[in-house]
C-alpha cells in the first residue's frame, strides 16, 4: 500500500509499505477514509519528540471502513464506518476501567522507553514516535487498529466524513480540555491557542455551561473562525498585551479557568521567547512553556490551569510561587478518546456542535509534504488539512 | 554510602528466596591462566543474549555467556570429571538478586493459577522455549538463544531443572534449580492482594550465582543490569497476557526495516540534559540498557 513516511525533520515522502495484517485477535484492518494532520504531528516534524525512524508512518486523527476482522472483535462488522480514537486503550486494566484511558498500562509495548524520564509510561499512540509505542500511523491506505472494539466507533448514519473525522481527537482533546478546567455558570473560559483543538475547547466549554470564551494566538484566519464559529472573542498575541486585556475583560478579576491548546511549541516575540527556544536549541530545554507562565500569570486566584497542549520533556522558570499562592488547580493529559467520542457522536449528530469547518484542505497522500507545510506555517488560511488516502 | 536496589536484601520487600545451591559454575577449579582463554567468545554471546528478554533470558543468557566463559570462569566441567581442581580459591561467588513487581487487574487465583501451570510460563517469557511439570515438585526447562543468529545456533539448546521448594496456592512459590544446572539460580514468587479491590500484586525475585573468577563474576556483574530489564520485561509481557490476553505488539508496517532491527532506535528517551551533546561516554544502567 502507500503511505506517508517520516523522513527526517519536515521531510514526509509517500512510499510502497507492505499493508497490514491481523497481529491480535483484537485488531481489525481498517481501509482508511480521511486522515487529519494534527498539532502533535508538528512536534514530531520540527524534532521534538525523540525515537522517530526514518520510514515511520505518521497520522493519527482518522475514520475508515472495516475491511478485515481478527476472531476475537465482537462489535465491528465488515463495512462499518467507524471513528478511531488517537490514542490506544486495553479496555482491561485499571486505568482504563477507570476512564482514564490514555494512561493504558498495556498498549505501549515500548513503555521501557519513557519510563527513565516519566517514572511510568502512558498509552500507546497511532503514529507518534516508538517511545508513545511505535504503531504505524494513518497516513496510509490502511491501518491496524488493536483492541478495536474499545477504541472504534461507529459514525451515525448522516454524520459527514468531514465532520467525523475530527472526533478521533481534535473534539475529544478540547472537550477534555473543558471538562478537566471544571467550568461553573458564569465562568470566563480563556482558550491559549485557536488550532482545532483550541477552537473544540471553546466550542465544548459552552456545551458545559461557560459564560464567555476569550481566544488567543497571532494568525488573524485563526482568530476570525474562533470568533464567527466557536463564538469567543479575541486577542491578537502579537498586537495586544495579553496580561493587561484578561483582567481588564474580566473586571479585573481575571479569567476563572485557562487551557493551554498549544504546548511545547508556543511563540511569542517576548525575550523569554528567544531565551526558550536557544535553549531548546542546544537541547537543555526540550518544551518552551510560554503559553504555561502566562496563564498561571493571568489565571484568577483560585482558578484553574487546563493543559492540552503537549509538553515532551523539561521547562525552565515556571512561576511556582504565582501558582502555589494564589491557589491554583492544575489539570492535564493526553485525552481520553474512548471516554469521550460516544457523546460527542452524539453533539455532532444532533447537530449541537459541527466540526466540519475545521477542514480546509482535502489533499492525496501524494501532496502530504505541502499539506504539512501549509499546516506548521498556518499559511493559505489553514486550520486543519485532511488527506483521503 | 552506595544506594541499592536490592530491596529484598536490603530487607525492603517482605521476601527472601532461599539462595541457589552452588555447584557446577559457582565453582572454581580451573586455574588462571586457561581461564582467560574465552574471554572475546563470552563476551561475543553474552551480548546476543541480551539482544532479547526474558526470566528465562536472564538465566539464559546467563548460560549463554557462561557456556562460553566456562574456561574463563574458573569453571570446567572436565577438570571436575577428573576430580582434578587446579585452583586454589575455594570460596563460592556472591548471589546476584533481581526483583520486579506489577499490579494485575485481575483475581489473585487466577494469576496464581496462571503462573502455578508452569508450561504457561514460555508465553510471556521471552527466551523459553519449554516448561515441563515432571511431578509435583520438579520440572524441565528448556531455553533457546536467538535463533537467527549464527553464533547463537551453533549454541546447544539450554536445559534445567529444578524444584518447587515451597509452595502456598493462591499466595506463594519458591523455587531452585537442582545442582549441577548450568547457572544455580532460585526464586520466589508472590502473590498478593492489591489494597481497594485494585486486583493482584505479583512480586517475583529472582537469584543467581555467576561462575566464578576475575571474567565470569565481572561479566555477569556488568550484565546484571541487562537480565534485571529483561525480567522487567517479562512481567509487563504477564500482565499484558493476564489482562488482555494478548501480547501487545506494535507489527505493522513501515518505510524501513522493523523496530527490531534498528538498535539505535531501541533505547529510552533521556533527559535532555544527558543527551550526547552533554553525556560523553554512555553508561551501563539498569535504564540505559538496549534490548
Ligand atoms: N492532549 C492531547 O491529547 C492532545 C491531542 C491533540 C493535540 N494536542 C496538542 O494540542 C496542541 C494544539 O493542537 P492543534 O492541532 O490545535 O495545533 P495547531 O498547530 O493547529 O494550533 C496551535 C496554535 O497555537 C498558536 N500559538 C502558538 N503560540 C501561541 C501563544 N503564545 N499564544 C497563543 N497561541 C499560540 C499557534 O499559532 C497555532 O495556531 C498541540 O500542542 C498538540 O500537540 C494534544
Ligand atoms: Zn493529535
Ligand atoms: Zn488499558
Amino acid at each position: 500500500m502507500r503511505a506517508l513516511c517520516y523522513n527526517g525533520r519536515n521531510d514526509l515522502r509517500v512510499e510502497r509499505v507492505p499493508d497490514p495484517e491481523i497481529v491480535n485477535p483484537q485488531d481489525i484492518i481498517l481501509r482508511v477514509i480521511m486522515s487529519s494532520v494534527c498539532g502533535s504531528d508538528l512536534h514530531l516534524l520540527n524534532g521534538y519528540v525523540p525515537t522517530m525512524q526514518e520510514g515511520d508512518i505518521i497520522g493519527h486523527e482518522f475514520i475508515g471502513e472495516v475491511v478485515e476482522i481478527g476472531p476475537e472483535v465482537k462489535k465491528l462488522r465488515r463495512g462499518d464506518r467507524v471513528v478511531v480514537g488517537s490514542i490506544l486503550g486495553c479496555g482491561e486494566c485499571s486505568y482504563c476501567q477507570s476512564q482514564s484511558w490514555s494512561l493504558c498500562d498495556n498498549s505501549n509495548p515500548n513503555a521501557y522507553m519513557v519510563k527513565p524520564l516519566y517514572g511510568y509510561s502512558p498509552a500507546g499512540i497511532f503514529g507518534y514516535s516508538h517511545a508513545f509505542g511505535g504503531y504505524a500511523g494513518s497516513h496510509a491506505e490502511y491501518i491496524r487498529v488493536p483492541f478495536a472494539d474499545r477504541g472504534c466507533f461507529l459514525i451515525p448514519e448522516g454524520v459527514k466524513d468531514e465532520s467525523a473525522v475530527f472526533c478521533s481527537d481534535a473534539f475529544p482533546t478540547g472537550f477534555m480540555g473543558a471538562d478537566m478546567a471544571d467550568i461553573r455558570p458564569g465562568d470566563t473560559v480563556a482558550v491559549w491557542g485557536c488550532g482545532a483543538v483550541g477552537q473544540m475547547a471553546m466550542r465544548s466549554a459552552y456545551l458545559l455551561g461557560a459564560e464567555r470564551v476569550i481566544a488567543m494566538d497571532r494568525h488573524k484566519h485563526l482568530l476570525e473562525q474562533a470568533k464567527n464559529n466557536s463564538n469567543a472573542e479575541v486577542l491578537s498575541i502579537d498586537e495586544i498585551d495579553i496580561q493587561e486585556a484578561l483582567k481588564e475583560m474580566t473586571g479585573g478579576r481575571g479569567p476563572d479557568r485557562c487551557i493551554d491548546a498549544v504546548g511545547m511549541e508556543a511563540v511569542s516575540s517576548s525575550p523569554q521567547y528567544y531565551y526558550d527556544k536557544a535553549k531548546q536549541w542546544v537541547r537543555l530545554e526540550n518544551d518552551r512553556p510560554i503559553v504555561l507562565r502566562e496563564a498561571i500569570k493571568a489565571c484568577r486566584k483560585g482558578g484553574t490551569i487546563s493543559i492540552i497542549g503537549v509538553y515532551g520533556g523539561f521547562v525552565d522558570s515556571i512561576p511556582m510561587g504565582a501558582a502555589m499562592n494564589k491557589a491554583l488547580t492544575f489539570r492535564m493529559g493526553q485525552m481520553h478518546a474512548q471516554k469521550y467520542i460516544p457523546r460527542l457522536l452524539d453533539y455532532v449528530a444532533n447537530g449541537q456542535v459541527d466540526t466540519s469547518d475545521l477542514l480546509t484542505y482535502k489533499m492525496p497522500l501524494e501532496e502530504g509534504q505541502r499539506g504539512y507545510n501549509y499546516f506548521n506555517s498556518k499559511s493559505n488560511n489553514t486550520t486543519r488539512v485532511v488527506f483521503t488516502p | 554510602m552506595a544506594r541499592t536496589a536490592n530491596l529484598a536484601q536490603a530487607g525492603v520487600l517482605d521476601i527472601a528466596p532461599v539462595d541457589p545451591i552452588p555447584s557446577g559454575s559457582s565453582k572454581i577449579n580451573v586455574g588462571k591462566n586457561e581461564r582467560w582463554l574465552s574471554v572475546g567468545a563470552g563476551l561475543l554471546i553474552a551480548n546476543i543474549g541480551i539482544r532479547r528478554g526474558g526470566i528465562g533470558g536472564v538465566l539464559l543468557t546467563a548460560v549463554g555467556t557462561s557456556l562460553a566463559l566456562r574456561g574463563a570462569s574458573g569453571y570446567c566441567p572436565i577438570n571436575e570429571a577428573l576430580g582434578r581442581d587446579t585452583s586454589d580459591d575455594k570460596t563460592e561467588t556472591n548471589v546476584l538478586e533481581i526483583s520486579k513487581s506489577v499490579t494485575i487487574n485481575k483475581p489473585r487465583e487466577e494469576v496464581y493459577q496462571f503462573w502455578r501451570k508452569l508450561e504457561n510460563l514460555p508465553k510471556f517469557m521471552r527466551h523459553l522455549e519449554d516448561v515441563k511439570q515432571m511431578d509435583d515438585r520438579r520440572s524441565h526447562w528448556v531455553a533457546r538463544l536467538d535463533s537467527e543468529n549464527p553464533a547463537a545456533k551453533a549454541l546447544p539448546k539450554v536445559e534445567w531443572d529444578a524444584d518447587i521448594v515451597e509452595e502456598e496456592e493462591n499466595s506463594r512459590l519458591v523455587w531452585r534449580s537442582v545442582p549441577g544446572a548450568t547457572i544455580d539460580n532460585s526464586g520466589e514468587v508472590r502473590f498478593v492482594d492489591a489494597p481497594g479491590n485494585r486486583g493482584t500484586e505479583v512480586h517475583a525475585t529472582i537469584k543467581y550465582r555467576p561462575p566464578q573468577g576475575i571474567v565470569g563474576e565481572a561479566v555477569l556483574k556488568l550484565l546484571n543490569p541487562a537480565f534485571k530489564q529483561m525480567v522487567k520485561e517479562d512481567i509487563r509481557r504477564f500482565k499484558w497476557l493476564m489482562e488482555t490476553g494478548a501480547i501487545t505488539t506494535n507489527e505493522g508496517p513501515s518505510g524501513r526495516k522493523p523496530e527490531t532491527t534498528n538498535p539505535a532506535l531501541r533505547q529510552p528517551m533521556q533527559n535532555p540534559a544527558e543527551t550526547p551533546q552533554n553525556k560523553t561516554k554512555p553508561s551501563i544502567t539498569d535504564e540505559s540498557i538496549v534490548l
